[in-house]
C-alpha cells in the first residue's frame, strides 16, 4: 500500500517534471530564434555572476530568475547600459530597487548590445525551466550514479589486486612446502643428521659468513646498493626545484572553492590580465572591494583587506606558481589564443580551498603538453595558410609542435 | 679584406700589419682574464677566489645545496587601488617631448608598470623622424642614483617650504634694492616656459634671461638676423657643408639626417631612382658627416672663412656677379664642388658649421646667390634649436665679475663647466648676494650655488615645446617624480609669486589657444599641435664687405703652426648627459673609440711630432698647450684630418656629474677661443703638443673585431658605374669545383630551412647608413646589455650586440707605399652596422656541443642562455664576429657600477628580456621579444600581422630608415619589395664565399663621384696606343 502510494507519487512527479522539461525545451527552442541562450551564458558568467545568480538567491543584487517577465525588455536595455541615468530619471522601480540594495550601485555595460542583453534574459529563462530538472527525484540518481559508477570502477580493480595478491601468496606457500618436503627427503644423511643437532642460529651465522665470503654475492651487493643509492640521488635531483603540491599559508585565507567553486565567479572577473597579458594578475584590493565593500563586512579575514587599503599596505601574497626567470610564458598566449581552460594547468582550483601547484611546471612538462595539443586553429586567419601547408603532408591535425612550439627562442630569451 | 677594387682596413694597424694588432686578431676576447682578477674575489679585500672556494668545498657544496633545496618563498604583491589604464606585464606609450638644451625630439615612451623603459621616435611628428643615441639614452639619465634627492640650501638637504620661504625673501631684498637679477639658461625651446620667465621678470623688474649654448651657433643667428632658418638637404642636389657637421651635431642632425638619405636612397628596380645628391665636405676634422660625404677634403681651422670666401668669388666668377676679395685658397675637389653648385643652382645648400658671424655672412650669400632661399632654405620658418647669444653670456660674465649682480638662476645651465670662461665664472660666483640653481645635480656650476632646487626629469615633467614656428609638441609625465624634485617651472612661479601649479598652467594656457580640455587631451595624446605657420621667406640682409674685411683680419690662407680644432662627439654631445654609461660606452663613429676624449691628429703630423703610428690599446699621452694652459690626453692618429692640426672633443672631463662621468677624458671648453665676440670652437694662438714620455690607453674598438682578411665584407661603387649596371661593385665569389667554377652560393652541404611560417629577414642600406649609432643605445635599451666600462672594453670584452663597423678604403693599390700614405691621409669611409646575420647555414649552431644555439622555422639563430655552457666554440666559428661573451656577473658586481648595480638604475630594465649572468654567450636576437609579442597580437586579433607591426630595436631607431625588418614570406612587406627590387641589384651577404646564406642581406654603398679609370686599364690603353 505504501510502497504503491509513493510509486504513484514518483510516477505522478516524473511526469509533471517530463512535461516541464519538454515546455522548458519549446520555450528554449522558440527563445533560440531571436537569442542566444549560449551566447547568454558567456556573458553572464563574464559580467554578471560576480553580483547575480541567475536563480532567486540574492548575490549583491538581486536574484535575476524571472528578470524577463518582472520587466520589460526595453527597459532592461537601458538599464544595463547606465543604471544611475535610469535612477536619475526618477523610474520608480529603479529607485526602489536602488534603495532596497542599500543603494549600491550596479556597473554599467555600455558595451553589451541589445542582443547581447536578450541573449543573457534568454540564458536566465532557460535556466530557470531546466532547474527543476535536477532537483526531482527522477534525475537526481542519475546525477549521483555517475560518481558511484567511478568508485565502484575503482573498487573492482582492487578487489581483483587483492584476490590476485592472495592467489599469489597462496602459490608460495605451496611452493614453499613442497621445497621444504624435497629438501627434507634429499637430506636424510649422516650429515644432515648431525647438522640438524647444531643450533639455528649458529647454522644461520655460519651460512652468513660463508655468503659473505663468496665474491661473486659481494659485487653483486655492492652493485645492487650502488644503483639503488644512485636511482635514489637521480629521482631526488629531478625532483629538485619541483613543487607540484605546493600550497603555502595565504596572508588572507581566500577560498577560491567558494568564489570559483560555489559563486562560479569567472577567473577572469579577478584575474584582469589573463586573456589580455603575459600575466595573470592577482587582483589588486580595489576588485575585492567591489563585492567585499557590501558583502561579509564582519569576516576577521575580510577585515585585513581593509586594514590593508587603510594602512596604504599592499597585501603581500606568497606566489605559489614560480617559474624561473629564464623562462617566458605569456597567458594570453594559452588562454586567449589556444583556448585553454585554466584547469588545463592549474588544476580544479574551483575545489581548492587552498590554492596549490598542481603541475610540475617542468619544461618536460611544458614540451610534453606542446607536442600533444593541437593548435586552435579554428576561425583564426593567423593559421590558415599554416594548416592548408600542414593538411598537405600530414593526416594529424596541427599540432603545437609543428609551428615552433618546442623552438628555444619560443620561451627563452 | 680586399674585392676586385679597394683595399679595406679598420685602424692603420690593419693596414701596416703591425705585429700586435696580428696577435689580437685571432684573439676576440683578448686574454682570458687571470684567477684574480677583479670581480672574482668573493669576499672584498681577500685572495679568496671563486675557483680556489670551489675547490675546497667541491661536491660538498653541491651536496648540501640540494639537500637544503626549499624554495625560496616569492611574494606576489598586487596593487592596493590598479589605476585602471594599468595592467601589470602589458606595456603603455605615452607621447612626450624629449628637450635637453636646444636638443629636441618628439617621442613615445614606453612603461611597464608605471616605469619609463624605452624612448622611441613619435610617428605622429613631421619634424622628428628619427631620435638620436641621446634621446634614447635619455631614459637611463632618469634613474640617475647622483642626481639632487631634494632641494638643498648650502649643500646640506632642506625641505621645498623653507627653500622658497629664503629664496622668495632674497630676491625680494634684491629686487627692493634694485639689484640685477639674472636667469642663465640654455636655449629654451618651450614657449609656456618663456611665458613663465616673463611672469616672473613681471614680479622682478630686474631680472634679465640671459641664453647660451654650449655648442654655440650664435655668429649664425646673429648673421640670419636673430633667427635660424630651416633648411631643408631633401631638396639639395648639391650639398657643400664647411665644416659642419649637418649629419651628427650641427643644430637638428636627426632632422637633416633623415632628409639627407631622401636624397641617397636609390633602387635597382626598373625606373627606380638612380639620381642621388652629390655632398662635398671641407673639414677640419674627420667629422661623421664627412665620412659619408662623396666628396671631402681638408683645410686648417686658421683657413675657414678664406675657404667661404674663396667658394664666393669662385661662383661669383661664374655666374656672372662681383667677387668680394680676401686670399684664395685651393683645396681638393673645390672646382668641382663650384662647378656642380652652378649647375644645380636653386637645388643646392651650402652650410658652415662656424660660429663667426662673418664667415655666416658670406654663406649668407652664397646660399642667396645660388638662389637656395625658398627652396633648400626657408628663413620664413625660424626654427628654435638654438637661440643662445654669446655676447649677452659675456657681458653677464663681465657683470658678475665686477660685482654688478645681485641674483643669479641657472635654469639647467652649466656655465662654469661647459663655457670657455666658466672658470672665471666660478670665481665670480661668490660675488653674487643669491646664487640659485635648477640643475638636476650639484654639478660643476649647481655645486657653488647657495640653493639647488633640482629641476625634474622631462619624463617627469609638463612642458611644450616649439621647435620650429608652428609646430608645438608637448611633454607629459609618464612616472611622478622618483626624487623630491620640481619642475623648474613651478619654482620661478612660485618665486614669482604666483601659484606654482605649471601643470594647470600649461593647460590653461593650450585649452584656451585649442579650444577647450578635450582638444587638450587630443594634443597630449598625439603628442604634438601642428598648425604650421605661413612660409614667407626673406633673405637676410647681408654686411659682405665688413664681413670680408674681418674675415681678412682673423684668417689665414697659409699657417704652418699647430692649431687646434675642437669637435662635438656624435655620441657625447656638449657632456650634460655624460654620466649616462650608454652614451660613455657606444663607440664614436668614425674614430671608433669610447669612456674618454683624447687628442687626435693626421698621420704625417704624428710623424712630424715623432710619435710613431699608436697601436690600438697603447699609444701615447700627450700634453697639448694653448697659450698656457694645458691639458693631458691620449694620442690617436685619425686619417682624414688636416695636418697640423691637433682636434679634441668637448663633453669630457666633467669633475661634478657622477661616477660614469668624473676624471674620463679632460674639458677642452676652456680652450675655445673668441672671434668677433663669438666663441670659435678652435684656437690658433700658440698651440703646442709635446710627448710626456707616459703611456696612456683608450678604450677603442675599432679592430676587436677582425674579418681575418675576408673578402668582400663591404661593397661599393659610385653612381656612374651603377646607372650602368645596377650590379655594379658586387663582388660575386667563385669557386672552383670538379665540375668547373661555380658561384660560391650555390653550392652547399646542407639541405636548407622550409619557412612555413615567416622568414624573418633584415636588409641594411650602406648608401643611407650614416653611422650615427642610434641603434647601438637603442639596443642596448632593449635588450638589457650590459655596461663593462672602460677597463673591459680595453681588455675587448665590450658586450654591444651591434656594432658600427668603420672601414677606411682607398683605389690606391696594396704596393704603391706613396699611395697608401696619401689613403691614410684622406681616406674613404664606409660605415656598416653589424649584428647577427641570423645566418641559414650558421657556423655557430654546428658546433655548438649543447646544442644552445639552433636554428628556429622562423629563420632566427637562437641562442639559448640557460642552456649554455660557455665553451666560446660559436664565437670561434662565428665569420662576423658577432657574438659576446658574458665574462663577469655584470649585475651583482661593484666594480661594474653602472645602472645593473643599483635598485635605481634597475629600473630601466626590460622585463621581457633576460638580465644574462655570466659564463654565457650572447648575442642579437633579432628582437625575438618583439616578434613574439607582435605574433600575439595578431593572433588575439585572428589575422596575420601587418608589415610594420613587428619592428626590431634597430630598425625602429634608424633615423634614415636604412635598416628595413619584415617578413620575407610575406610578399606585400617592404622588405619582399626591397629584396625584390635589389636581388638583381645591390643586395649581397657578407663574406658570401663561405655561403652561410645569412638573412641579413646589405646594399652595395654608392657614392656619386666619376668614375675613375682604372690605372691597370689605363695603362693597357696606353700601351694599345703605343
Amino acid at each position: 500500500m505504501f510502497c504503491n502510494k509513493t510509486i504513484m507519487i514518483t510516477m505522478k512527479r516524473l511526469k509533471i517534471v517530463a512535461l516541464m522539461a519538454v515546455l522548458g525545451f519549446f520555450a528554449s527552442v522558440v527563445s533560440v530564434k531571436a537569442q542566444d541562450p549560449a551566447e547568454g551564458e558567456q556573458i553572464f558568467k563574464n559580467n554578471c555572476t560576480s553580483c547575480h545568480a541567475a536563480t532567486d538567491e540574492v548575490v549583491i543584487g538581486p536574484g535575476l530568475k524571472g528578470i524577463g517577465q518582472r520587466r520589460p525588455i526595453d527597459w532592461l536595455v537601458k538599464w544595463v547600459h547606465n543604471p544611475q541615468a535610469v535612477i536619475a530619471s526618477g523610474d520608480k522601480y529603479a529607485v526602489d530597487l536602488f534603495n532596497k540594495y542599500n543603494k549600491t550601485q550596479m556597473s554599467a555595460f555600455p558595451s553589451l548590445s541589445e542582443g547581447q542583453i536578450k541573449s543573457v534574459v534568454a540564458y536566465i529563462d532557460a535556466q530557470a525551466a531546466a532547474a527543476p530538472a535536477p532537483a526531482a527525484d527522477g534525475a537526481a540518481p542519475a546525477a549521483g550514479a555517475a560518481p558511484a559508477e567511478g568508485s565502484s570502477n575503482g573498487g573492482m580493480m582492487q578487489y581483483i589486486m587483492v584476490a590476485l595478491l592472495l592467489i599469489m601468496v597462496l602459490v608460495l606457500i605451496a611452493l614453499l612446502s613442497i621445497v621444504s618436503s624435497l629438501s627434507k627427503l634429499a637430506s636424510i644423511s649422516p650429515d644432515a643428521a648431525e647438522a640438524q643437532n647444531v643450533p639455528l642460529l649458529k647454522r644461520l651465522a655460519e651460512n652468513g659468513k660463508k655468503l659473505a665470503a663468496n665474491s661473486a654475492f659481494k659485487t653483486g651487493a655492492a652493485l645492487l646498493i650502488t644503483l639503488l643509492i644512485g636511482k635514489a640521488t637521480i629521482d631526488a635531483a629531478y625532483g629538485v626545484g619541483i613543487h607540484q603540491g605546493y600550497a603555502p599559508e595565504q596572508p588572507i585565507q581566500f577560498s577560491h572553492k567558494l568564489h570559483a567553486g560555489q559563486y562560479q565567479i569567472n577567473c577572469n572577473y579577478c584575474h584582469t590580465g589573463v586573456y589580455k597579458g603575459k600575466g595573470a594578475n592577482i587582483p589588486s584590493a580595489n576588485i575585492c572591494m567591489n563585492c567585499h565593500n557590501s558583502i561579509k563586512r564582519e569576516s576577521p579575514e575580510i577585515q585585513k583587506i581593509y586594514r590593508s587599503l587603510e594602512k596604504d599596505e599592499p597585501i603581500q601574497w606568497v606566489r605559489v606558481h614560480n617559474l624561473p626567470d629564464l623562462a617566458y610564458f605569456n597567458h594570453s598566449q594559452h588562454t586567449n589564443v589556444g583556448g585553454l581552460e585554466c584547469s588545463n594547468c592549474h588544476g580544479d582550483i574551483a575545489k581548492m580551498e587552498v590554492v596549490q601547484q598542481r603541475s610540475t611546471l617542468t619544461m618536460g612538462w611544458c614540451i610534453d603538453c606542446h607536442r600533444k595539443t593541437d593548435v586552435n586553429t579554428k576561425g583564426n586567419a593567423y593559421y590558415d595558410k599554416l594548416v592548408e601547408l600542414h593538411s598537405k603532408d600530414h593526416k594529424e591535425p596541427l599540432k603545437v609542435q609543428n609551428i615552433g612550439g618546442l623552438e628555444c627562442s619560443k620561451c627563452h630569451y | 679584406m680586399e674585392n676586385n677594387t679597394k683595399r679595406y682596413w679598420r685602424g692603420i694597424e690593419e693596414l701596416t700589419n703591425n705585429a700586435e694588432f696580428v696577435k689580437y686578431a685571432h684573439r676576440e676576447f683578448g686574454d682570458a682574464p687571470s684567477e684574480n682578477e677583479k670581480g672574482e674575489a668573493l669576499i672584498d679585500g681577500t685572495n679568496t677566489v671563486r675557483r680556489d672556494f670551489l675547490k675546497v668545498l667541491g661536491f660538498g657544496v653541491s651536496a648540501v645545496a640540494l639537500a637544503a633545496c626549499e624554495a625560496p618563498v616569492k611574494k606576489a604583491i598586487p596593487y592596493l587601488n590598479k589605476p585602471e589604464d594599468v595592467e601589470p606585464t602589458i606595456a603603455n606609450w605615452y607621447a612626450s617631448t624629449f628637450i635637453d638644451g636646444g636638443d629636441y625630439a618628439s617621442v613615445l615612451v614606453k612603461t611597464r608598470e608605471g616605469r619609463p623603459i624605452k624612448i622611441e621616435v613619435n610617428p605622429m611628428s613631421s619634424i622628428t623622424k628619427g631620435i638620436s643615441a641621446r634621446v634614447h639614452a635619455s631614459v637611463l639619465s632618469l634613474y640617475d642614483n647622483e642626481k639632487l634627492k631634494g632641494a638643498t640650501i648650502g649643500g646640506k638637504p632642506s625641505d621645498w617650504a623653507t627653500t622658497d620661504k629664503e629664496i622668495i625673501a632674497e630676491l625680494g631684498k634684491v629686487s627692493a634694492r634694485g639689484g640685477q637679477i639674472r636667469i642663465v639658461s640654455n636655449t629654451i625651446v618651450s614657449p609656456t616656459t618663456k611665458k613663465v620667465i616673463s611672469e616672473f621678470i613681471a614680479k622682478h623688474p630686474t631680472t634679465k634671461l640671459v641664453t647660451y649654448d654650449a655648442n654655440s651657433v650664435s655668429g649664425l643667428i646673429q648673421a640670419n638676423g636673430g633667427i635660424l632658418p630651416s633648411y631643408n638637404f631633401s631638396k639639395a642636389k648639391t650639398i657643400v657643408s664647411i665644416g659642419a657637421d649637418f649629419l651628427g651635431t650641427w643644430l637638428a642632425a636627426d632632422e637633416f639626417s633623415e632628409q639627407w638619405a631622401k636624397t641617397r636612397r636609390v633602387s635597382s628596380a626598373e625606373g627606380g631612382n638612380k639620381e642621388m645628391s652629390r655632398h662635398y665636405q671641407f673639414e677640419s676634422i674627420m667629422s661623421m658627416t664627412g665620412a659619408n660625404a662623396d666628396y671631402r677634403s681638408t683645410y686648417k681651422p686658421s683657413q675657414e672663412g678664406l675657404v667661404v670666401t674663396s667658394l664666393y668669388n669662385a661662383l661669383a666668377s661664374k655666374l656672372g656677379a662681383t667677387p668680394i676679395g680676401g686670399a684664395s685658397i685651393k683645396i681638393d675637389h673645390f672646382d668641382k664642388a663650384v662647378s656642380d653648385l652652378v649647375a644645380t643652382k636653386a637645388a643646392s645648400i651650402v652650410v658652415s658649421g662656424s660660429n663667426d658671424p662673418a664667415v655666416q655672412t658670406v654663406v649668407i650669400a652664397i646660399n642667396a646667390m645660388l638662389g637656395a632661399y625658398g627652396n633648400t632654405i626657408d628663413a620664413g620658418m625660424p626654427s628654435n634649436y638654438r637661440q643662445g647669444s654669446d655676447a649677452e653670456m659675456t657681458s653677464f660674465i663681465n657683470e658678475a665679475k665686477a660685482g654688478q649682480i645681485g641674483a643669479v638662476i641657472f635654469y639647467n645651465a652649466n656655465p662654469v663647466y661647459n663655457h670657455p670662461r666658466g672658470a672665471e665664472l666660478a670665481e665670480a660666483l661668490p660675488k653674487i648676494g643669491l646664487t640659485i640653481s635648477t640643475n638636476d645635480r650639484a654639478d660643476e656650476t649647481g655645486s657653488l650655488c647657495k640653493y639647488n632646487t633640482p629641476d625634474s626629469h622631462y619624463l617627469e615633467s609638463w612642458n611644450d615645446a616649439e621647435p620650429k614656428r608652428g609646430f608645438f609638441s608637448f611633454t607629459q609625465p609618464t612616472i611622478s617624480t622618483i626624487f623630491k624634485t620640481r619642475q623648474a617651472q613651478s619654482s620661478l612661479l612660485t618665486w614669482a609669486g604666483l601659484n606654482g601649479d605649471y601643470a594647470t598652467y600649461l593647460e590653461n594656457a593650450w585649452s584656451s589657444t585649442l579650444g577647450g580640455k578635450s582638444a587638450w587631451s587630443k594634443a597630449l595624446h598625439d603628442g604634438v599641435y601642428e598648425p604650421g605657420a605661413s612660409a614667407s621667406f626673406n633673405v637676410p640682409q647681408t654686411g659682405l664687405a665688413d664681413a670680408v674685411v674681418s674675415i681678412s683680419k682673423n684668417y689665414k690662407a697659409n699657417s704652418d703652426k699647430m692649431e687646434l680644432a675642437i669637435y662635438e662627439k656624435v655620441i657625447m654631445g656638449t657632456g650634460s648627459q655624460a654620466n649616462n654609461p650608454w652614451l660613455q660606452e657606444c663607440p664614436e663613429p668614425v674614430s671608433k673609440a669610447c669612456w674618454g676624449n683624447y687628442a687626435m691628429v693626421s698621420l704625417a703630423t704624428a710623424k712630424k711630432l715623432g710619435l710613431d703610428q699608436e697601436i690600438e690599446l697603447d699609444t701615447h699621452e700627450v700634453e697639448v698647450s694653448v697659450n698656457g694652459k694645458s691639458v693631458k690626453l691620449p694620442f690617436i692618429v685619425q686619417p682624414g684630418q688636416a695636418n697640423d692640426t691637433v682636434a679634441i672633443a668637448i663633453g669630457y672631463g666633467r669633475t661634478k656629474a657622477g661616477k660614469s662621468a668624473n676624471e674620463v677624458g679632460a674639458n677642452i671648453y676652456p680652450f675655445a677661443s673668441v672671434i668677433n665676440g663669438n666663441i670659435a670652437f678652435s684656437n690658433t694662438g700658440d698651440v703646442q703638443v709635446k710627448a710626456t714620455g707616459k703611456s696612456a690607453q683608450i678604450a677603442r674598438t675599432q679592430t676587436h673585431n677582425t674579418v681575418m682578411a675576408r673578402e668582400a665584407v663591404v661593397q661599393e661603387t659610385v653612381l656612374s658605374a651603377y646607372k650602368k649596371n645596377v650590379e655594379a661593385g658586387r663582388f660575386k665569389p667563385e669557386i672552383s669545383t670538379a665540375e668547373g667554377k661555380k658561384t660560391a652560393t650555390d653550392i652547399s652541404l646542407w639541405n636548407g630551412h622550409k619557412y612555413n611560417n615567416h622568414a624573418w629577414g633584415m636588409v641594411i642600406d650602406l648608401n643611407t647608413c650614416t653611422g650615427c649609432s642610434a641603434c647601438v643605445v637603442s639596443c642596448n635599451a632593449e635588450n638589457n646589455i650590459a655596461v663593462v666600462g672602460r677597463q673591459e672594453v680595453i681588455n675587448r670584452r665590450e658586450m654591444h650586440w651591434m656594432r658600427i663597423d668603420r672601414y677606411y678604403s682607398s683605389d690606391a693599390d696594396v704596393e704603391d707605399v706613396k699611395g697608401l700614405e696619401y689613403a691614410s691621409e684622406n681616406p674613404e669611409v664606409v660605415f656598416q652596422p653589424m649584428l647577427c646575420q641570423h645566418c641559414n647555414n650558421a657556423p655557430c649552431e654546428t658546433v655548438c656541443p649543447v646544442l644552445a644555439t639552433t636554428h628556429s622555422s622562423e629563420g632566427l639563430n637562437q641562442m639559448t642562455y640557460n642552456r649554455c655552457i660557455g665553451t666560446r666554440y660559436c664565437a670561434n666559428n662565428c665569420p662576423y664576429k658577432v657574438r659576446r661573451f658574458n665574462w663577469f656577473r655584470y649585475y651583482q658586481t661593484d666594480e661594474y657600477d653602472f645602472q645593473f648595480n643599483n635598485d635605481l638604475g634597475r629600473m630601466v630594465i626590460n622585463p621581457d628580456v633576460t638580465v644574462r649572468s655570466r659564463g654565457v654567450m650572447e648575442k642579437c636576437s633579432m628582437c625575438v621579444q618583439r616578434i613574439q609579442a607582435g605574433k600575439l597580437e595578431a593572433k588575439k586579433e585572428k589575422r596575420r600581422p601587418k608589415d610594420g607591426d613587428i619592428q626590431t630595436a634597430c630598425s625602429q631607431s634608424c633615423p634614415t630608415n636604412a635598416i628595413t625588418f619584415g617578413d620575407m614570406n610575406d610578399e606585400t612587406s617592404e622588405i619582399s619589395k626591397l629584396l625584390e627590387a635589389e636581388h638583381k641589384g645591390r643586395a649581397f651577404g657578407v663574406i658570401e664565399e663561405i655561403n652561410v646564406k645569412p638573412n641579413i642581406s646589405y646594399l652595395v654603398k654608392i657614392r656619386n663621384k666619376d668614375e675613375k679609370v682604372k690605372k691597370e686599364e689605363a695603362a693597357v690603353e696606353h700601351k694599345e696606343h703605343a
